[in-house]
């Protein structure tokens, strides 16, 4: 399905840069009128994504974060998160819950878990020591449904 | 991000105030952390009122206060919890450690310095 609408934003990875990523994303889907819950889905959907990229991706060097986003014409969102970072060995084992690399840090190991529960979709492709792709896709039901 | 601290004896509560995300948890962590120790706290709240935007870094941040506690013998209650901060506590299994209080209305308290004149 052709998107009606896109964007792209790229930035360094710096922790900083959480909260400027996940905002852009939720002002860039403003234009179907989510509702305050979905806005927070899908922020909290990005920040993970993006500090997984930060935290573990580009643990020892600074990398660049890649995000495009599209909107399609049945209102699903789809947002790809991508690194250039170090990969991630097992893809599977990694999107387990609790499962981390980083305990030292407090890393609850939630990210991938979040992710799914607030997404319909999450796509990880990764390989080591190329990079890691996450494509987040939600339906945007919007104030007009009326829940 | 910040926090505002308040202590009474062995009781202390912690406002969050902003956005708990990986950026920010880290000094809330370390200034949470230095204020229990020092004041040998055992009653720890962190109050969620003013938070606007939470992640799984909050769980990790409440989860690690929460062993310290532990340790220290003492407890952890979150209070003000607003729903979509909720969801994903749920999610983490937090609401089964029996530390997060009901949800109160947001609204804001009238300040402390207005006194009861008002």
């Amino acid at each position: 399905m052709k998107a009606l609408n896109t964007m792209k934003l790229q930035f360094e990875g710096r922790s900083v840069n959480e909260g400027f990523s996940r905002t852009a994303v939720a002002a860039f889907l403003a234009q179907l009128d989510p509702t305050v819950e979905e806005v927070s889905d899908v922020k909290t959907a990005v920040s993970e994504a993006v500090t997984n990229c930060i935290v573990h991706a580009y643990r020892d060097s600074l990398g660049i974060v890649y995000i495009t986003a599209g909107i399609l014409p049945d209102n699903r969102v789809v947002i790809k998160i991508r690194d250039k970072g170090c990969g991630i060995p097992d893809v599977k084992k990694a999107m387990e819950p609790l499962f981390t690399t980083a305990p030292e840090e407090e890393r609850a190991g939630l990210g991938f878990a979040v992710m799914e529960s607030l997404m319909d979709r999450v796509k990880v492709t990764s390989q080591e020591g190329k990079g890691t792709t996450v494509v987040l896709t939600r339906k945007i039901r919007g104030k007009e449904a009326g829940v | 991000m910040a926090v505002q601290i308040e202590i009474a004896g062995e009781w202390m509560t912690a406002r969050l105030l902003g956005d708990i995300d990986h950026h920010s948890a880290r000094e809330l962590r370390e200034s949470i952390d230095s204020a229990v120790l020092t004041g040998q706290i055992r009653e720890l709240e962190l109050d969620f009122r003013d938070v606007s935007f939470m992640d799984s870094s909050g769980i990790g941040l409440v989860m690690g206060r929460y062993k310290l506690m532990q340790e220290l013998g003492g407890h952890l209650r979150l209070i003000n919890v607003a729903g979509h901060l909720k969801k994903v506590m749920i999610l983490a299994g937090l609401d089964r450690l029996a530390v997060l209080d009901r949800p109160t209305p947001v609204k804001k308290q009238p300040e402390l310095e207005k006194g009861e004149g008002e």
